[in-house]
């Protein structure tokens, strides 16, 4: 047989005695286990073996399904929990939107899809690449949505039901709108350019007048749907601005819109002239245009938060009158109890009413560490329970949650983001406020000097005063300098966040993922018995071979496969550790309360790091070893917090994790200000402090507990690697996971600052200069559009510079 | 000279319509919708004639 390295399927390392064959397109490839080895028997059974032709990175590894997960897919049929994500599509015809886990390039999408369409009963798959999310309409009488999860999970995903709400249908509505609007611009603009050159030809060259009048009246008609349907936005939020007597930016723009249309029909009608159809509809697609992608950004945001609440599971086992009965957790109440087996997310925050296991509050905390759980402990919605069954006596649900509240929290920080925005919205108004006052000058300056120039005269100033240059300086510098970063592996999620980076005054790190791993690591080995070090580790790795624990994984890490060893009759003790047998000895593995010896005698000196967990190896009669477990600093840090103090800048560390634990990091930083165990709320409130005290924070963070001081900092940098949510409310996501990419991104941001002022001298400049001579009548209207165009592409040229920096 | 000219300007515009009306059918259709997966997804050839075809057997269900 053909021995790989690595799992065809999933690229993990293959166990030297795995023997898990599946022939794929006429050769024999080796997968790493028996989960790996039903996946890619299920996609090749079914056809669909090109996947692997195609893909672009690699998927999840692939998990027995065990008959527990099956059983619970059923309950999903039950009407009551269909209730609350299904929607009948006509006569039998039912329809889900789904969360898909593990989509990691579009060969995953062809897969679900191609597969799902085959099975009889299924209507119609559509599985949306960009945001991860399918929507499946099935005949009920033919297949039942457990079916259809089933038949997902074979191919190595995980599926959630998703409640569409209202909410996604309004946006969906929304983006539809949008696309039309500017699809009709784009057309009118294209078919109104074009006869406008032919007009400006025949000005110059000499046209006949029943020709230029037919021309005329053509570009009237093409322009009437910009007019009337797509500036409409415009209109409205002009009108409402006036009402409430907050010029914005689309007052001007209304303005000029209306009093280009109406000029040129007047010129249209008298048969003499010159005609701004071009300039409306190019005006009008411009703005369109950066507005819709403005709008993207955010919306992209606000779906990253919806799918943070979907790591609540959709039902819960209710125990009632010593019975288990499936039920929906919207249905579920305060004093109910439920029971959450290992492997599962827990429904609803509570206290454990029985039981002993531990739970991963990662998703919450950005901490892979489990936490010992016994009764009277609370726990959090959305953690994992990974160890034993518990019983959860409900105290919150829903809303009620702390997940539901860090979303909340999040919300509100995004909500109050926009001040850069709110002040280019008053920049605008004065603007405006200044413009209108001009034009009006100039017009009754001309009316007492030439009545007959007037509209001519006002249309110049309006067209040379559109603020096209001014208004693409700095979203062409963005866009330059974003696809110069993107390409190194820095993405920015919103465009303001370079010029904030700029002005960078404190840079605030969340210890856990950022300027560490996230992951505890095996750092010291201390043997006290007969056994050396190297005996002692292979005896711990090969005992955590069954354990689910996350240290598990730090001690296999640390060893290679072969040198495991085989053990039997393996045991598991909740919250404690693991023992086996191995000879025919038994060794235990975990806390000190497992150990035999530690138990009743003193513990042993050990002169352990701050913050780091101790793992015990014993024999039946003496301790073996103490393993040191910490959450290593990643190699880079040292050289980002050294170039970041060259550059001037503070430093903080503000993090969830113990006090001590920070402290230890921050002095082999040689950072001086941080604090530890602080909440979501502390964090932020201490962010405030320092931005009441002038300066400008740029906050680097990972966890879903940072997503509000994220948001709340003036500029946010997230790591690739982080939860989700921390890279929605993040400005800046590193997906190179590398530190002095941090570095990088400041000093981009400081480039692209200084091209953008040259963008806005020259763009001010050149409508300064150009409105004295429009307001004389030097400047015929063709000629300020020209200018209009060039003095834009100047500031383009202008940022593309940016890409080499 | 000018007739030919209505009959250009009135072609250009039923044209407008043409793609207008095509545009319109693409929106609603959801085309729009994923603007990343359609781009990689025409890599696959799905209707390669030598695929077998079959779903789960009926024991496994």
């Amino acid at each position: 047989m053909n021995r790989e390295m690595a799992c065809f399927h999933c690229g993990l390392p293959v166990p030297p005695d795995a023997e898990f064959p599946v022939e794929i397109e006429g050769q024999e490839h080796g997968m790493c286990c028996r989960g790996c080895q039903a996946v890619a028997q299920a996609i090749v059974e079914n056809g669909l073996q090109e996947y692997y032709r195609h893909r672009t990175a690699m998927p999840g590894t692939g998990h027995e399904l065990i008959p527990a997960e099956l059983s619970r897919l059923a309950l999903y049929d039950h009407p009551a929990i269909q209730k609350s994500f299904v929607i009948e599509d006509g006569f039998h015809i039912k329809q889900a939107s789904l969360i898909l886990e593990g989509i990691t390039c579009a060969a995953c999408v062809w897969l679900n899809e191609r597969h799902l369409q085959q099975l009889p009963g299924v209507k119609a798959v559509q599985v949306n690449y960009a945001n991860h999310r399918a929507r499946i309409s099935w005949d009920e009488r033919e297949i039942q949505l457990s079916r259809i999860l089933k038949e997902i999970q074979l191919l190595g995903y995980n599926a959630h039901p998703y409640n569409a709400l209202q909410q996604e249908a309004l946006r969906r509505k929304g983006r539809s709108r949008d696309i039309r609007r500017i699809a009709v611009t784009g057309l009118s603009a294209a078919q109104v350019m074009m006869l406008a050159v032919a007009l400006y030809a025949g000005a110059a060259l000499g046209m006949d007048a029943e020709t230029a009048h037919l021309l005329r009246y053509a570009s009237l008609v093409l322009t009437l749907p910009v007019f009337l349907y797509t500036a409409v936005p415009f209109y409205v939020s002009a009108w409402w601005a006036i009402k409430s007597r907050h010029l914005n930016m689309d007052v001007p723009v209304s303005l000029a819109v209306i009093t280009a249309f109406a000029g040129s029909v007047w010129v249209t009608l008298q048969g003499e002239g010159v005609v701004y159809y071009d300039a409306i509809t190019m005006f009008a697609l411009f703005l369109l245009s950066t507005r819709f992608l403005e709008r993207n950004a955010r919306e992209k945001s606000v779906e990253a938060t919806e799918n943070l609440l979907k790591l609540v599971p959709a039902m819960s086992l209710r125990l009632r009158d010593g019975k288990q009965e499936a039920v929906a957790v919207l249905d579920l109440i305060e004093g109910d109890t439920i029971l959450v087996k290992p492997g599962e997310a827990i429904a609803a925050d509570g206290m454990v009413a029985a039981g002993i296991s531990s739970v991963d509050e990662a998703l919450l905390t950005g901490e892979s560490r489990a936490v010992a759980k016994t009764t009277g402990d609370p726990v959090i919605a959305g953690s994992i329970n990974l160890e034993g069954p518990l019983e959860v006596r409900v105290t919150g649900t829903g809303e009620n949650t702390v997940l539901a509240g860090i979303v909340r929290l999040l919300d509100q920080a995004v909500a109050e983001k926009p001040r850069l925005a709110q002040l280019a919205d008053r920049v605008a108004g004065r603007f405006t406020y200044g413009l209108l006052a001009l034009t009006l000058i100039v017009a009754i300056a001309w009316w007492w000097h030439d009545p007959a120039r007037v509209l001519e005269i006002v249309l110049a100033v309006l067209v040379v005063t559109c603020p096209c240059a001014l208004s693409i300086a700095a979203p062409a510098a963005f866009a330059a300098a974003g696809s110069h970063l993107l390409r190194q592996g820095i993405l920015l999620t919103r465009g303001h966040a370079l010029e904030t980076l700029a002005r960078v005054t404190h840079v605030v790190f969340d210890k856990t993922g950022t300027l560490t791993f996230g992951k505890p690591k095996l750092n010291l080995v201390r043997p006290f018995g007969t056994l050396d070090a190297h005996a002692c580790l292979c005896l711990a790795a090969s005992l955590e071979q069954a354990s689910e624990h996350p240290l598990a994984q730090s001690f296999l890490a640390s060893l290679e496969r072969k040198d495991l060893l085989a053990v039997s009759d393996a045991q598991n003790y909740p919250g404690k550790g693991v023992s086996g047998l191995i000879g025919g000895c038994r060794y235990t593995l975990g806390n000190r309360m497992l150990s035999p010896v530690t138990r009743e005698g003193p513990e042993p000196e050990l002169d352990v790091v701050a913050g780091a967990t101790v793992v015990w190896l014993c024999s039946e009669s003496e301790t073996l070893a103490a393993f040191e477990l910490s959450d290593a600093l990643r190699p880079d840090a040292m050289a980002l917090v050294e170039q970041l103090k060259a550059g001037g800048l503070g430093i903080s560390i503000l993090s969830g994790d113990s006090d001590a634990t920070v402290r230890h990091i921050a002095n082999t930083l040689g950072i001086k200000d941080s604090r530890g165990a602080l909440r979501p709320e502390d964090k932020l409130s201490a962010l405030k402090t320092m931005q009441r005290d002038g300066a400008v924070v740029a906050m680097v963070g990972d966890g879903v507990n940072d997503a509000p001081v994220l948001a709340g900092a003036d500029v946010s940098l997230a790591m690739g690697g982080g939860t989700q949510v921390a890279r929605a409310s993040s400005d800046i996501v590193l997906l190179s996971e590398k530190l002095p990419d941090i570095w990088r991104a400041l000093q981009a941001g400081r480039a692209t600052l200084i091209v953008m002022r040259q963008n806005f001298i020259w763009a001010a400049g050149y409508n300064l200069l150009a409105l004295p001579f429009a307001a004389m009548g030097y400047i015929p209207p063709w000629l300020a559009a020209l200018g209009m165009s060039v003095s834009s592409l100047v500031v383009v040229l202008n940022a593309l510079r940016l890409r080499q920096v | 000279m000018t007739s030919i000219l209505v009959f250009l300007l009135g072609l250009a515009a039923f044209m407008v319509i043409i793609a207008g009306v095509g545009i319109f059918w693409a929106i609603r259709s959801g085309q729009f919708e994923d603007m990343e997966g359609p781009a990689q997804r025409i890599l696959m050839d799905d209707d390669d004639p030598r695929i077998p075809r079959r779903t789960l057997r009926e024991d496994e269900k």
